[in-house]
C-alpha cells in the first residue's frame, strides 16, 4: 500500500535533526500539533510560526521535497471527502481555509518527526514516560514483522497468480479469503516460533 | 498489490486527522480511549498464557499486511479488509482492542494515517466500538445460534454492524466539533458504510470459515475456550460502546429544539442553525403510518439489521454444508 514510501527515509541521512535527541523531537511535535489544533480559529501568527518553524526542520533535514509532497497528498481522501461535505453549506465553508491549513500543518508535524526518528527511539521515549510493558511489546513486534508479514502476502499472492487462480471475478474473494486466513495461520505459526525462541534465548 | 488498483482502493475514511476535531472531543474521546485501552490491557496481562503474547503483535502485522490484499468490486474498484471483529473472534475482545490499538498507532505515526490527537477517537471508535463492541455483538449473536454456522453468522453480522457504529461514532465526533453538520454527516458516513459494512462482513466471514476449515483449533471461541471471566469484559466492552455512542450521538439526535446550538453557543461557535443544503444523499428513513421521525428511523434500522442478519445466515449455510455441521458442533476440540 503505503510501504514503498517508507522505506527509503529511515535513518539514512545524518543531519542535526536527525542527531536530535528523540525526546526533544516528540515532545516539540506534540507541542506543535496541540498548540495548531487548540488555538481558536483565527491564530494567522501562530500558523505562520508554526509554517516557518516546519520550514526550518525541513531545511535542515534535508529530506526531499516531493518526497514530502507525495506524503501530504495521500491525506486527500478525508479532507476532500469533508471538503465535499462542507462545499454545500456557506456557514461552514468559512472555516475551511482554516481548517485545511491545520490539518496539512499538523501532518507534515508527524510526517517530519517519523522519518528524521528511528522507531526504536519511540518506543525507547515511550518506555520513559511509563506506557505500559505490553503495549510496547506489541508495538515492537508489529513494527518488526510488519514488512516480514506483507513479502509474505506478496510471495503467497505471486504463487497463487502462478497457478494460475487469475480467472474469473465471481470466484476471486473466496480465493482471497483463503490467502488472508492462511496469512493468519501463518502469523499464529511464527508467533509460536518467535515465542520459542525468545525462551531459548532465556526469556524468563 | 499492484499500484493501479491500490490507486482505486475504497478506503474506508475513518481515519480523522489533527484538526478535525476540537479540545473537548480530543479530552472525552481520549479518556474513554485510555480507560477501554487500560482495561483491555489489564484483561490480556491477567488471563493471556505468556507463550500467546507475540501473536498480538503478529496479528497486528497480520491485519496490517491482509489490509493489502484488494477485494474487486465493481468496475476496477476494491475494498479491503478493516479486521477488528475478525481478530476479537478469533483471539478475544481484550486482545483485539490491544492489536487493532497497535496498528492505529503505526498508521498514525509512520503512515500518517489519523491524526495524534484525535488518535483517542479513532482508538474509540475502531478498537472499543469497531472490535470491543463488535465482539459484544459477535458474542450475542453467537450464543443465539449455535455451532459453525451461529459463528460465522455472528461474525458477518458483528462485522456489519459494527462497521456501521464506527461510521456513526466518527461523524458524531465531527458534528460534536463542529466541523460538519451532523444530519449530512450522518448521512454520507453511515450511508457509505452500510455497504462497505457488508463488504466487511462478508470478507470477515469467508476469512473466518477459511481458518476454520483448515486449523479449527485456533479457535478461541469454542465452548470450552470460553472461561466465565469473559462475562467482565462482555458487560465492560458493551457498556463503554454503549455510553459513548449515547455520549456522542445523544446531544445529536435529541429531538429537542436543538441541543446542539445551546451547546455551540455556549462554546463560542456561531454555525448552528442553517438548513443544510446538500440533499440528503439517503431516501429520508420513513415508514408508511408511522409519524415521529426517531421512531421511523429505529424502525427502518432494525428492518435493515433483520436483513443483514438474514443474508448472514445466508451466507453462514452456504459456507457451511449440512454434513459439516454437526460433528464440529457437538464435539468442541477438548
Amino acid at each position: 500500500m503505503k510501504l514503498h514510501l517508507l522505506e527509503p527515509h529511515h535513518g539514512r541521512l545524518n543531519t542535526v535533526i536527525q542527531r536530535t535527541p528523540a525526546e526533544l523531537k516528540l515532545g516539540g511535535g506534540l507541542v506543535i500539533i496541540t498548540l495548531t489544533v487548540m488555538l481558536p480559529a483565527p491564530a494567522t501568527v501562530w500558523l505562520w510560526c508554526a509554517t516557518a518553524i516546519l520550514g526550518l526542520v525541513v531545511l535542515l533535514s534535508r529530506l526531499p521535497l516531493l518526497f514530502l509532497l507525495q506524503r501530504l497528498l495521500l491525506l486527500a481522501p478525508f479532507v476532500l471527502g469533508v471538503t465535499l461535505v462542507n462545499a454545500f453549506q456557506p456557514a461552514y465553508r468559512a472555516h475551511w481555509c482554516w481548517l485545511v491549513a491545520r490539518s496539512v500543518l499538523c501532518l507534515l508535524t508527524v510526517l517530519l518527526v517519523s522519518n528524521t526518528t528511528p522507531f526504536s527511539e519511540v518506543l525507547r521515549v515511550l518506555r520513559r514516560v511509563r506506557v505500559p510493558t505490553l503495549l510496547i511489546t506489541t508495538l515492537a513486534l508489529m513494527h518488526r514483522y510488519l514488512f516480514v508479514l506483507v513479502e509474505e502476502a506478496e510471495r503467497m499472492r505471486r504463487a497463487r497468480a502462478g497457478r494460475t487462480f487469475t480467472a474469473r471475478r465471481r470466484w476471486q474473494w473466496p480465493v482471497l479469503a483463503g490467502v488472508a486466513g492462511q496469512l493468519f495461520i501463518r502469523a499464529s505459526e511464527r508467533a509460536e516460533r518467535i515465542y520459542a525462541a525468545m525462551c531459548a534465548r532465556g526469556l524468563k | 498489490m499492484d499500484s493501479a488498483s491500490v490507486a482505486q482502493s475504497v478506503d474506508p475514511i475513518m481515519h480523522i486527522p489533527d484538526g478535525f476535531i476540537d479540545g473537548k472531543t480530543v479530552v472525552v474521546t481520549a479518556t474513554l480511549s485510555a480507560i477501554g485501552v487500560g482495561l483491555a490491557l489489564n484483561r490480556v496481562h491477567h488471563t493471556f498464557p505468556a507463550r500467546k503474547i507475540p501473536m498480538l503483535g503478529l496479528a497486528a502485522a497480520f491485519l496490517f499486511a491482509a489490509q493489502m490484499l484488494n477485494f474487486p468490486v465493481v468496475a476496477g474498484t476494491s475494498g479491503h479488509l478493516i479486521g477488528g471483529v475478525l481478530v476479537a473472534a478469533l483471539l478475544g475482545p481484550s486482545a483485539a482492542v490491544v492489536v487493532v490499538t497497535t496498528v492505529l498507532i503505526v498508521q498514525c505515526f509512520l503512515f500518517q494515517d489519523g491524526g495524534v490527537l484525535a488518535l483517542g477517537a479513532n482508538i474509540f471508535n475502531m478498537a472499543i466500538l469497531g472490535a470491543g463492541g463488535g465482539w459484544v455483538i459477535f458474542r450475542c449473536v453467537a450464543a443465539l445460534l449455535r455451532g459453525t454456522r451461529g459463528r460465522i453468522t455472528a461474525v458477518a453480522f458483528a462485522a456489519w454492524l459494527s462497521t456501521v457504529l464506527a461510521a456513526a461514532g466518527c461523524a458524531a465526533q465531527l458534528a460534536w466539533s463542529g466541523k460538519v453538520d451532523w444530519k449530512s454527516a450522518f448521512t454520507a458516513m453511515v450511508g457509505v458504510h452500510l455497504l462497505i459494512g457488508l463488504g466487511e462482513g462478508l470478507i470477515s466471514a469467508l476469512v473466518f470459515a477459511a481458518i476454520q476449515r483448515t486449523r479449527p483449533e485456533l479457535m478461541q471461541t469454542g465452548p470450552s475456550a470460553e472461561p466465565h471471566t469473559r462475562w467482565g469484559e462482555f458487560a465492560f466492552f458493551g457498556l463503554l460502546a454503549a455510553v459513548g455512542l449515547a455520549l456522542f450521538v445523544a446531544p445529536l439526535a435529541c429531538p429537542w429544539p436543538d441541543g446542539l446550538a445551546v451547546v455551540a453557543e455556549k462554546l463560542g461557535f456561531a454555525l448552528a442553525a442553517t438548513p443544510p443544503m446538500l440533499p440528503v444523499l439517503a431516501p429520508e428513513y420513513s415508514f408508511p403510518g408511522i409519524h415521529s421521525a426517531a421512531l421511523a428511523t429505529a424502525v427502518a434500522g432494525a428492518v435493515g439489521c433483520l436483513i443483514v442478519f438474514a443474508l448472514a445466515l445466508l451466507l453462514a449455510c452456504v459456507l457451511v454444508p449440512k454434513r459439516t455441521e454437526h460433528p464440529s458442533a457437538t464435539s468442541a476440540p477438548p
